[in-house]
């Protein structure tokens, strides 16, 4: 069939391709405004619920009383001094989980291969859990204990995948090797120690946001701050190399540069997260997933995956404030329950559509 | 690999590394016999299995300890081995083991609640508790995954599974730490050991993994099909929701079967499939036998290793399983251009 194509038809297809493009961005935009807007309102009511309820008036007020000088007594202690930086801190650590979640899953292009998965967070669980249990440290030491362990274990991780370049096939199959020998180190060692030293451990692990102070949430903030800065010029090279490595190296990207500068921010964001609230189970591994089914089939993921394990850790958090009266358990134990609804919600929903997960 | 000239010397090649491994095996599970606090002389070993009428304390101890947990160590550790080698196979993801896809933590959840609720310590209550814990979290994976038009995909297996393993997490955290007795006894369930495992559990369990072991070894030519992808699998006339429901079902009696007898060992179900791969290639008929010798040879060295160690003490398999093979691992992970999945 020789005919002779007719201009207008490339032109539509043009068209069709700018439209379904715009589409996806618009698609993409009412995600994020969507769960910002979901935050924002579970943020309010952090503030507001609580052993001693207030009403919205008291908490602008109270937030407001740094500037205005308007003090209220005994209210002022609990938004200022307890809510507010409970509550920042779960968003701060829930992003920075979320982020380096979604980050990991795009650099390795699995689905399952976040740091929790990976070896990142054993390796600060078992320099934690060995802190705890060998030398009795706790507070500050415990949490540079922990963030020396997820940073020596990631460097460990890349320096034994290296090999003429890093696979991600590769990081994925030496993550678990690594791993593994975490989670032995981490039984032998519970094994052997006092039951109640145990117990404090187990604590750890789980992840918790009690007794966090404003310090620790501006700490968190400039570091995460400082770490999404640096994330903006390389998102474009997540999506690439998402398609894979020669894909990517066709498109101009600098493979092997890119994927060490997002994994190592993905490190960072876990390691310095985890050193603050300990590593709260199931975030960085759902906050990517459910982005994506979000998004369905349009790209960027990594924003709404920050988002997500944001609302996530904060709406954990006043599940497990209030779940069981007069007992405050960890976030951990929550954002497992939660997190896993979730994740089944979305997969549940992706299925009415008929797209595909 | 350069083995498209010879496909035939490539399959004698590899034929002969399977009878290599099975003599090696073998080797093993009598040093398994034969190694312990007390050492026997493989000569006795050997005099006191053929001739039913010796006694003395090395008979006994040889019956009634060391033959159970041998034997226990070769089921479980090529069950668990193919119970891995099927997940990942079937998810098409290099992450998928019993303790990713559910089969572990609901085993943990029945033991944790057993242990609570009914003050149960003993290890043949914790057997059928696990069993069953496994079982249901399996199938509530393969629910979810499988809900609407697309059916169990891969990735909505893998994503499900991961939910459902933090689920039940939770509940097992929260229990723990209200509950210092339960702890106290979880902790020692939860490194997985062959130690202490008598004949009844392994009479309980076996007939369980046997068939398991049977059915995994039928389902190679399935992964393969499989591994191109559902469209293609579909084209070559697979029956692919069909396959993916033989396999969990496969996996449920593996992973179940050996988790209940000896407790959640992770290592083993996670990487040998992996080195037997790095060995084999990609194709699953040969990975299922390999991993099928590597994963109990990699097992009863391990408890062996364990056995000798820490004396008085034993170091439990779990533990050690990891501790030798992970390093083995890497080497190999470095070593070998990978075969994919």
């Amino acid at each position: 069939m020789n005919t002779i194509p007719n201009p207008q038809d490339f032109i539509d297809i043009g068209a069709d391709v700018a439209g379904i493009r715009g589409a996806l961005a618009r698609r993409r935009w009412l995600v994020i405004a969507g769960l910002s807007l979901l935050l924002v309102v579970t943020f309010g009511a952090s503030m507001i619920l609580g052993d001693y309820p207030m009403t919205i008036n008291n908490v602008l007020r109270s937030l407001a009383s740094p500037f205005t000088g308007d003090t209220q007594k005994g209210i002022d202690f609990i938004v200022l001094g307890l809510r507010l930086p409970r509550s920042l801190v779960a968003i701060l650590a829930g992003m920075a989980f979320g982020l380096s979640g979604t980050l990991f899953q795009t650099v390795l292009r699995n689905p399952l291969a976040s740091p929790d998965i990976i070896g990142i967070s054993a390796g600060a669980g078992t320099a934690a859990v060995a802190a705890i249990l060998l030398l009795h440290w706790g507070g500050g030491l415990l949490a540079m204990a922990a963030l020396a362990g997820a940073l020596l274990t990631a460097l460990l991780i890349y320096l034994l995948a290296w090999h003429q370049g890093v696979s991600p096939y590769r990081v994925v199959l030496v993550g678990i090797g690594i791993a593994a020998i975490m989670a032995a180190i981490m039984s032998f060692l519970f094994t052997r120690a006092r039951l109640v030293e145990v117990q404090q451990a187990v604590t750890w692990l789980t992840g918790s946001l009690n007794g966090v102070k404003m310090s620790d949430a501006i700490q968190l903030g400039a570091e995460l701050l400082a770490l999404g800065i640096l994330l903006v010029p390389l998102s474009r090279a997540a999506g690439a190399l998402e398609l894979g490595d020669d894909k990517a190296q066709a498109l101009g990207s600098r493979v092997e540069r890119a994927r060490f500068l997002l994994l190592g921010t993905g490190v960072a964001l876990c390691a310095l997260a985890t050193a603050v609230t300990g590593p709260i189970a199931f975030v960085a591994l759902m906050a990517g997933p459910v982005a994506r089914l979000l998004l369905g089939p349009a790209p960027g993921a990594i924003l709404p995956g920050a988002l997500t394990g944001a609302l996530v850790t904060l709406g954990a958090d006043i599940v497990a404030q209030h779940l069981l009266l007069g007992v405050q358990l960890p976030v951990g134990v929550v954002t497992g329950g939660i997190g896993a609804l979730f994740l089944i919600a979305m997969l549940v929903a992706a299925n009415r559509t008929g797209r595909t997960a | 690999m350069t083995t498209m000239a010879s496909p035939l010397r490539r399959s004698r090649n590899l034929a002969a590394g399977l009878v290599l491994l099975a003599l090696l095996l073998v080797a093993v599970a009598l040093a398994s016999l034969a190694v312990g606090a007390r050492p026997i002389p493989v000569g006795e070993v050997i005099d006191a299995l053929l001739h039913p009428e010796v006694t003395g304390t090395n008979a006994t101890i040889l019956r009634e300890l060391r033959l159970p947990r041998t034997l226990l160590g070769l089921l479980v550790g090529a069950a668990i081995g193919l119970a891995g080698a099927i997940m990942q196979g079937v998810t098409r993801n290099p992450l998928a083991d019993p303790g990713l896809l559910g089969i572990d933590a609901g085993a943990a959840l029945l033991v944790v609640l057993g242990i609570t609720i009914f003050g149960l310590t003993s290890l043949p209550a914790y057997v059928w508790l696990a069993f069953l814990g496994a079982a249901l979290a399996t199938a509530l994976v393969y629910a979810v995954a499988s809900l609407g038009r697309e059916g169990a995909t891969p990735v909505k297996l893998a994503l499900s599974g991961a939910a459902v393993t933090a689920a039940c997490g939770s509940v097992i955290t929260s229990i723990l730490m209200t509950n210092a007795t339960t702890l106290d006894a979880f902790r020692f369930w939860q490194v997985g050991s062959l130690a202490g495992r008598s004949f009844d559990i392994l009479i309980g369990v076996a007939p369980f993994l046997v068939v398991g072991i049977a059915l995994a070894m039928i389902t190679g030519r399935l992964l393969d099909a499989m591994a191109l992808g559902d469209d293609i699998a579909r084209g070559l006339g697979q029956r692919v929701m069909l396959s993916r429901m033989v396999a969990a079902v496969t996996w449920i009696i593996l992973a179940g079967g050996a988790t209940a007898a000896v407790g959640p060992i992770g290592f083993v179900g996670l990487t040998v499939p992996h080195a037997a791969r790095a060995i084999t290639g990609p194709s699953y008929r040969w990975i299922l036998p390999y991993t099928a010798l590597l994963a109990p040879i990699l097992l009863l060295s391990a408890d062996i290793l364990g056995r000798v160690l820490a004396p008085p003490g034993e170091l439990q398999v779990g533990i050690v399983t990891a501790a030798l093979g992970a390093p083995l691992f890497i080497a190999l992970v470095r070593r070998r251009r990978l075969a994919e999945l």
